[in-house]
C-alpha cells in the first residue's frame, strides 16, 4: 500500500472490512449500496446472501454470540434498512457486537425523498450504541475502525454506518488510521475496564461475610469471558450460582453450585435463593424486571455487589451497596486474588453449609416436572426437549425463538459451556431462532446447531432455510408445534379468564412440505414412539439442513411462573408441587 | 421528553443544570434531545452552541429532577459517544444568564409606562410599532420572569426565550463536579 493510493469508498470499505478482520457477512444488495458489492467479488470476505434483511441482523447476532466477534451485515438504503431496525434494537438490548452497513441515497439527493431514502441514522438512532451517516468517502476508513472499537469494547452493541451511493462511487485516498488516531478522534469514549480497588476489596470481605450469598449471573460475563473466572470464585467460597436467561452456559448447569435460571420462568430454587439471600453479587447482570419480578419486594435483605461495565446500570433498578464499574473478567480476578489474600490474612468465611443444605433442599423438592402425556395424546414439547438434549453431540449450540418454547428449552437443556446457547432475550423477537441459527453455524461449521422453535416463530423467518440450502449452512430445526401463540394463550388463560383472542395457528402450513420445499429434510413426529428415530435421523444428517415438526400439547404451560408484576414470593409453582409450598420458606 | 410549561423554569430544587461538552458533529443535539425523550426525561430549557474550539459545542440543558435522579440523567448521557465532558453546575453556585424578546402593546397612555418600566429593568427597546413595542432583556431568569410578569398586565403580545446559559460562580467553593470518559 503506497502513501498515495486512491481507492473508490467502496473499496475502501470493503478493504477497511477486509482489516478488521471480517470473515463472513450477512446481506442483500439493492440500489445505493450496489457500488459496496463490486469490489465484494474480489474480497476474501464470504458473503452470504439472505432472502430477507432481517434474517441478515439476526445471522449477524448469531454469528457474534458464539465467537464474541462483531457480526456484519451489509444491506441497502430505505426499506433494507427499516427491515434491520428489529435485529439492531435485538442486539441493543442484549449487548450483542455487531456493525450493520447501509446503503444511502447519494448526498446531493438526501433530504429530497427519493427513491428508496429515509433517514436511517434517525430511525436507528435510539437502537444502536452508535450510528454516523458518512458523507466523504476519505472519512470510510476511520469510520469502520470506530465501529468496531465502539461495538466490541465496554459494554459492546450494535453500530451502524450509513453510506451514500456517491460517498461508494466517489474516489479517496488510501488510508488506515492508527490505534491513536481512533481513541483520539472518539474524546469521549474511554470505557473504565478496571474496577476501582477499594470496591473489590469491599465486595471481598462482603463476600467472606455473608451468610446466605447468590451469585447471580448475567449475559455481560460470557461478554467478558469472565466464565472461568467466575467458576473459579463460586468454589472458592462454594456459593451457590444462578444464571440468568442471557447468562444459560456462562456456568455449567451440572455443577454441584448451580441453581438454574431466576425469574418469571425460573426454577423455584433459583427465584428462592435469591429472596432469602443476604448478599447477591450481580455479575453483569441489569435486575431485569422479568429477573426481578415486583422490585419492591425482590431479594429484600440483601446486600448488593453489582459489577457492570456500563456505570449508567448501576442503581438503575436497584442501589448496590457495592458498585463496581468495569470488566467483568478482570473484576471477578482481582475479587478471587482479595478474597485469599484476606483468607491468608486470617479471616475466615461465615459458615454457609446451614445456607446450602436450604437451597438443595428446595433443589430436591421442586425439580423441573411436567405431567406425561396419556396415551394417544399429543406429545409434551418437555419431553421432545429432554430427548433432544439426551441424543444432542457434545458441543451442540442451542438456539432458541421467543415464547413457551424457549423457556422450555432454557429449562430443560442441560448447557455445559460458555457459548452454546443463543436467544433473543431483552427484546424478545419471534422469529430470531432459524436466522440466529444460519449465523451460528455459519461462525462455527464443525459445530451441530439445533434451533428450537416455535410454529408461530417459524412463520416469521423459514424463509432463511432457502439462505441455509444454498449457502450449504446446515442446521437442525425443531418446531414445537401447539398450533398456538403457546405463550400468548398461556396468559389469556391464566390471566384473561381462558378468554382465547387471536391466538389460534389452526391452518398451519404443512412444516415437513415446507422444509422439503426449500431444499431441507422434514420430519414429522406424532407420538412418543416416534421420537428418537426422528431426531437420531436428523443428527445424523450433515449435508443438508433438517426441519423436524413435533406436534404437541396444546394447553401445556410453563411453570414455574411468576406473573407479570408480582413477587417473586409469590411464584406459581407446577400444580403437582403447590402443595409443597410451605418449603419454600 | 416534555418541557413543562405551567412551571418553564422551575425552581431550585427541582431543576439542575448540566454542561455538556460536545463533538461538534452532525446530529449531536438530535442524540442528546432522543435520549431525553426515549428514556422520559424532563427538560425545562436547552440551549446550543459552539464553544470556543470549534470542534466542541457546549449543550445547557436545565433537566427536572424531580422524576429522574440527576445521577442516571449524566450517566446515560455520557453513553453518547459525542459526550465529552458532562459538568454539573448547582444553580445555588453557577452564573445564569438568558435573553428574552418580548413585544407588549403599549398603546397611547401605557407607552410611558412600559418603558419606565423597561429603563427599571435594564431592558432595550428594540422597536416601536403604533400600538406595541418590542424589547430584549438579559439576566438572571428570575429576572426574566419578574419582568414578563409586570409585563402582563400590559398584554404580552409574543415572547420568545432562549433557555439558560451557565458557568461556575468563581468563589472558592464553585468547583464544578466534572465527569469525564465513563462512556461505555
Amino acid at each position: 500500500m503506497s502513501a498515495k493510493e486512491t481507492l473508490t469508498g467502496a473499496e475502501a470499505l470493503i478493504r477497511s472490512l477486509e482489516l478488521e478482520n471480517v470473515e463472513v457477512m450477512f446481506g442483500l444488495p439493492g440500489g445505493c449500496i450496489l457500488p459496496a458489492y463490486d469490489p465484494l467479488l474480489k474480497s476474501s470476505i464470504r458473503h452470504v446472501l439472505v432472502r430477507h434483511e432481517q434474517g441478515a441482523g439476526h445471522m449477524a447476532q448469531g454469528y457474534a454470540h458464539v465467537t464474541g466477534r462483531p457480526g456484519v451485515a451489509m444491506v441497502t438504503s430505505g426499506p433494507a434498512a427499516t427491515n434491520m431496525v428489529t435485529p439492531l434494537c435485538d442486539a441493543f438490548m442484549d449487548s450483542i457486537p455487531m456493525v450493520c452497513i447501509t446503503g444511502q441515497v447519494s448526498t446531493t439527493a438526501i433530504g429530497t425523498d427519493a427513491f428508496q431514502e429515509c433517514d436511517t441514522v434517525g430511525i436507528t438512532r435510539s437502537v444502536t450504541k452508535h450510528n454516523e451517516l458518512i458523507m466523504h468517502p476519505d472519512d470510510i476508513p476511520l469510520a469502520v475502525r470506530q465501529a468496531f472499537h465502539i461495538a466490541t469494547t465496554g459494554r459492546p452493541g450494535p453500530v451502524l454506518l450509513d453510506l451514500p451511493k456517491d460517498v461508494l462511487q466517489n474516489t479517496m485516498t488510501w488510508h488506515w488510521p492508527t490505534d491513536e488516531e481512533v481513541l483520539e478522534s472518539l474524546p469521549g469514549y474511554r470505557p473504565t475496564v478496571k474496577g476501582h480497588p477499594r470496591m473489590i476489596k469491599e465486595a471481598a470481605k462482603l463476600l467472606l461475610a455473608s451468610e446466605r450469598p447468590v451469585l447471580y449471573l448475567g449475559g455481560g460475563v460470557l461478554k467478558a469471558r469472565a466464565a472461568d473466572a467466575v467458576r473459579e470464585l463460586a468454589e472458592l467460597l462454594k456459593t451457590p450460582v444462578v444464571t440468568t436467561l442471557m447468562a444459560r452456559g456462562a456456568f455449567p448447569d451440572d455443577h454441584e453450585l448451580c441453581y438454574g435460571m431466576p425469574g418469571m420462568h425460573g426454577t423455584a430454587t433459583a427465584i428462592t435463593a435469591m429472596q432469602k439471600a443476604d448478599l447477591l453479587c450481580a455479575l453483569g447482570a441489569r435486575f431485569d424486571d422479568r429477573v426481578t419480578g415486583k422490585v419492591a419486594t425482590f431479594a429484600p435483605d440483601a446486600k448488593i455487589i453489582h459489577v457492570d461495565i456500563d456505570p449508567a446500570e448501576q442503581g438503575k433498578v436497584r442501589k448496590p451497596d457495592v458498585p463496581i464499574v468495569g470488566d467483568c473478567r478482570l473484576i471477578v480476578e482481582e475479587i478471587v486474588k482479595a478474597v485469599k489474600e484476606l483468607l491468608a490474612e486470617g479471616t475466615t468465611q461465615a459458615d454457609i453449609t446451614p445456607w446450602r443444605s436450604r437451597v438443595n433442599g428446595w433443589k430436591e423438592q421442586f425439580p423441573l416436572t411436567y405431567d406425561a402425556s396419556e396415551p394417544g395424546a399429543r406429545l409434551k414439547p418437555q419431553f421432545c426437549l429432554e430427548k433432544l438434549r439426551d441424543a444432542a453431540p457434545e458441543d451442540t449450540i442451542l438456539v432458541a425463538g421467543v415464547g413457551q418454547h424457549q423457556m422450555w428449552a432454557s429449562l430443560f437443556w442441560n448447557f455445559r459451556k460458555p457459548y452454546t446457547w443463543v436467544n433473543s432475550g431483552g427484546l424478545g423477537t419471534m422469529g430470531f431462532s432459524v436466522p440466529a441459527a444460519i449465523g451460528a453455524k455459519a461462525a462455527r461449521p464443525e459445530a451441530t446447531v439445533w434451533a428450537i422453535d416455535g410454529d408461530g416463530c417459524f412463520q416469521m423467518t423459514a424463509q432463511e432455510l432457502v439462505t441455509a440450502t444454498t449457502e450449504g449452512i446446515h442446521v437442525k430445526i425443531a418446531i414445537l408445534n401447539n398450533t398456538y401463540l403457546g405463550m400468548v394463550r398461556q396468559w389469556q388463560e391464566m390471566f384473561y379468564g381462558e378468554r382465547y383472542s387471536e391466538v389460534d395457528l389452526a391452518g398451519c402450513p404443512d412444516f415437513v412440505k415446507w422444509a422439503e420445499a426449500m431444499g431441507c429434510v422434514g420430519i414429522r413426529v406424532e407420538s412418543p414412539e416416534e421420537i428418537d428415530a426422528a431426531i437420531e435421523k436428523a443428527n445424523s444428517i450433515n449435508d443438508r439442513s433438517v426441519v423436524v415438526e413435533f406436534r404437541v400439547e396444546e394447553f401445556e404451560k410453563v411453570f414455574p411462573m411468576v406473573p407479570a408484576g408480582a413477587s417473586n414470593d409469590d411464584v406459581l409453582l407446577h400444580p403437582t408441587q403447590e402443595s409443597r409450598r410451605e418449603y419454600l420458606k | 421528553m416534555t418541557i413543562n410549561a405551567n412551571n418553564p423554569y422551575g425552581d431550585s430544587r427541582n431543576h439542575h443544570i448540566l454542561s455538556v461538552l460536545v463533538q461538534n458533529r452532525p446530529g449531536v443535539l438530535a442524540r442528546v434531545a432522543g435520549l431525553f425523550a426515549r428514556r422520559g426525561y424532563n427538560i425545562f430549557s436547552l440551549a446550543v452552541a459552539p464553544t470556543e474550539d470549534d470542534d466542541y459545542s457546549r449543550i445547557t440543558i436545565v433537566v427536572d429532577i424531580s422524576a429522574t435522579p440527576l445521577e442516571q440523567i449524566v450517566k446515560q448521557l455520557f453513553k453518547l459517544i459525542d459526550v465529552v465532558r458532562i459538568t454539573e453546575l448547582d444553580p445555588k453556585k453557577s452564573v445564569e444568564r438568558e435573553l428574552m424578546v418580548v413585544t407588549v402593546r403599549a398603546d397611547g397612555e401605557n407607552r410611558g409606562q412600559v418603558v419606565e418600566l423597561a429603563n427599571i429593568f435594564e431592558a432595550k427597546v428594540l422597536a416601536v410599532g403604533a400600538d406595541a413595542m418590542t424589547i430584549s432583556l438579559d439576566g438572571n431568569p428570575e429576572k426574566l420572569d419578574d419582568f414578563e410578569d409586570l409585563l402582563k398586565g400590559y398584554g404580552i403580545v409574543e415572547s420568545q426565550r432562549t433557555g439558560r446559559v451557565a458557568l461556575p460562580k468563581l468563589d472558592r467553593e464553585a468547583r464544578p463536579r466534572t465527569l469525564k470518559g465513563k462512556a461505555s
